[in-house]
């Protein structure tokens, strides 16, 4: 399946990520109106870390055996069987945080403003490709197919232990 | 001391009813122009801090940010112009030598937008590049005086072979290669880009003074390395490893001048690369302490043509200065396979203001006088000309070489090609958008593969271009307009400047 890389050399922690997500995620879509009225109610689900110059972005990674679907005690949290995409439907949680506890990332996030639910990435599944990669201004994330990142992985170890 | 006369130079004009208090601003501002006020939820700027870089005005997403230039800093006087007295106002202050980046912003003539180019019409056909092959590779080296052949007999009848022996040669797929910029004025992102887009796209780009990085030795075949006054990163193998060796004489920017990379930029890996001590002051002399005389440059030359093997073409690169004609003429003397000249408007990553502005002179004006120079002495084969100092478009790169350039070198293009704004503050290590600084925090902003992609982009475009103009002229091939200036046409120019310049006015016909 296609996920969201960060190549945290070239991320600028600028956290246009996190605002585009905000945007994507609010009732009207639009930028001024979502952060002027609806800025309580809306959380960004891809986080960007920070050390020094060191950051990078990051968001739910799918995980092929996903903890939060298996801690899940309402069956909000699915796996996606076609897609792979894990996503929390809303309507069936509870707010109990199992999710958040087993999350290896740290990245679903309580949201508490209007019902208490899980907000994780949805790697926007009705966009071809997610908002915080369409609006990264360095290219720093990448939509790519699993298998294509592992070779990069490879190729980039190999040329550090040459 | 809490009195400051200047005042700020930019003005940040910030609409209240867009910004949306994300702080991409705050967090870009490498000069921390932008603050952010918790308990109001407000973002404010300090003008004065501003430098007109325009990255935050580039990354705002609401776009709720202008910077615009700011009028009425002073009561406005023709003599005593706003430079000036900010100037004064600095020095006294400081008591030092103003320094500056890029090229000279001052209002001198620009030959290249007095001068007009031919196109076909009736008596001669013109060619669709689409449709129809257009050569725009161009070779950059000596040639030889007289070409001999041998006809040879075969069982397949008779050819032809070239007898004569030919120097090595630069072949460029298009007449443009990337300028001198080292690793150290600029960022490694920066060189890397410039590297892999001149080897992708089958041109050139020159290390600079500041040694071959060891990333940059992949894309060696493509590399121009310069052997400069400080003689920074040069030995054997950073000789062997370019595909062609330049001597640094001088740079348009800063004629007579040497270089100055602050210690505080020189980090442990730009240490490696210039092979000098961590933290250490880079300084290049301003003149080479071994070339005194052509004489000497000579043998600077056929000292580098030895440690290279005879098989790479080496250049001498020298500013455009008042004599630049003879000068010229003695560097091809010393035998030197390439002349670069770098004209007045050319850019530095520091220069002292005063002399960026004020000493050289213009790069058309050069070529003209240097071509015009060596064809009378029958010497222009010996050597190809580079022009360099401000190559702004494709129409440029065609005007010089119809003026008698083989080539162009372009710096300042690239650096704009790569996000550079022209704010002029390169000397300050603080480049916001990750080009002339080393900081780890600023690098990380030029993603080479996008550096990389967008000079590939500009080149193609520009090659485009040469190609269509070429055609429109009725010419299939960039070698038939090298120094071809019954194509050019000046307009407004005095009777003195066109005869330097080499070309009729426009109306005048054969």
């Amino acid at each position: 399946m296609k996920k969201i890389y960060i190549q945290e050399e070239y991320c600028i922690g600028c956290r246009l990520c996190e605002i585009y997500c905000q945007v994507k995620h609010s009732k009207s879509k639009k930028i001024i109106k979502a952060f002027k009225e609806e800025k309580s109610d809306i959380l960004s689900r891809v986080l960007v870390e920070e050390i020094g110059y060191n950051s990078f972005a990051i968001q739910c990674r799918h995980c092929a055996d996903a903890p939060c679907v298996e801690a899940c005690i309402s069956g909000a949290m699915q796996k996606n069987e076609n897609t792979g995409v894990v996503i929390c439907d809303e309507n069936k949680c509870v707010g109990c945080w199992s999710c958040i506890m087993v999350c290896p990332y740290g990245v679903i996030k309580r949201n508490t403003s209007s019902r208490k639910v899980a907000s994780k990435c949805d790697l926007c599944v009705d966009e071809d490709i997610p908002e915080c990669v369409k609006n990264c201004p360095n290219e720093a994330l990448k939509f790519i197919e699993e298998d294509k990142e592992k070779e990069n992985q490879v190729k980039i170890t190999n040329e550090i232990r040459k | 001391m809490a009195l400051k006369l200047n005042q700020s130079e930019f003005e940040i004009e910030r609409d209240e009813s867009k910004c949306i208090s994300c702080q991409v601003c705050v967090r870009q501002c490498s000069n921390d122009v932008h603050e952010y006020d918790s308990e109001q939820d407000n973002v404010y700027s300090d003008n004065i801090k501003c430098v007109g870089c325009h990255r935050c005005e580039s990354l705002c997403p609401t776009g709720a940010l202008k910077i615009k230039e700011r009028q009425f800093q002073f009561k406005p006087n023709y003599n005593w112009t706003r430079d000036h007295l900010r100037n004064i106002y600095k020095q006294a202050d400081s008591g030092g030598v103003i320094l500056t980046g890029m090229g000279s912003d001052k209002p001198y003539i620009v030959y290249w937008d007095r001068i007009l180019f031919n196109a076909s019409q009736v008596t001669n056909p013109s060619i669709d590049p689409l449709r129809e092959p257009m050569e725009i590779k161009t070779f950059v080296g000596r040639k030889p005086d007289d070409l001999e052949f041998e006809i040879t007999r075969g069982s397949k009848g008779r050819g032809v072979k070239l007898k004569t022996q030919l120097f090595p040669q630069l072949e460029l797929s298009t007449p443009i290669m990337f300028s001198a910029m080292s690793y150290g004025s600029i960022s490694l992102n920066a060189c890397r880009s410039l590297a892999d887009a001149a080897s992708e796209f089958g041109t050139y780009y020159n290390t600079g003074e500041g040694g071959l990085h060891k990333d940059l030795y992949k894309y060696s075949k493509n590399t121009i390395v310069q052997v400069a006054s400080g003689r920074y990163g040069v030995d054997v193998d950073y000789l062997n490893k370019g595909a062609a060796v330049e001597i640094k004489i001088g740079q348009g920017a800063k004629p007579g001048i040497g270089g100055h990379l602050p210690g505080e930029k020189v980090t442990s890996d730009i240490s490696d690369t210039r092979m000098i001590p961590e933290g250490t002051d880079a300084i290049s002399p301003a003149p080479h302490h071994d070339i005194y005389s052509i004489e000497d440059l000579a043998q600077l030359i056929y000292a580098l043509k030895e440690a290279t093997d005879w098989s790479k073409p080496v250049g001498v690169k020298v500013s455009a200065v008042h004599n630049i004609a003879p000068i010229a003429s003695g560097i091809v003397r010393a035998g030197a396979d390439f002349v670069s000249i770098d004209g007045l408007r050319g850019g530095t990553g520091a220069a002292p203001l005063v002399i960026r502005d004020n000493v050289g002179i213009p790069i058309e004006l050069a070529i003209a006088s240097v071509d015009e120079r060596l064809r009378k002495e029958g010497i222009r084969h010996k050597a190809s000309i580079i022009a360099a100092g401000s190559i702004r478009s494709s129409a440029d790169v065609i005007k010089a070489i119809a003026l008698g350039a083989d080539a162009v070198y372009i710096g300042t293009a690239a650096l704009i090609a790569m996000g550079c704004h022209l704010c002029q503050k390169c000397y300050t290590g603080k480049c916001n958008w990750g080009i002339a600084t080393q900081d780890p925090y600023l690098t990380k902003r030029l993603n080479p593969e996008v550096g990389t992609r967008r000079l590939l982009n500009l080149l193609r475009g520009w090659s485009l271009e040469i190609k269509e103009m070429l055609g429109g002229a009725g010419i299939n091939a960039i070698e038939s307009l090298k120094g071809n200036r019954e194509h050019l046409r000046g307009i407004g120019l005095s009777q003195r400047e066109l005869e330097i310049l080499g070309i009729k006015h426009a109306g005048e016909a054969w």
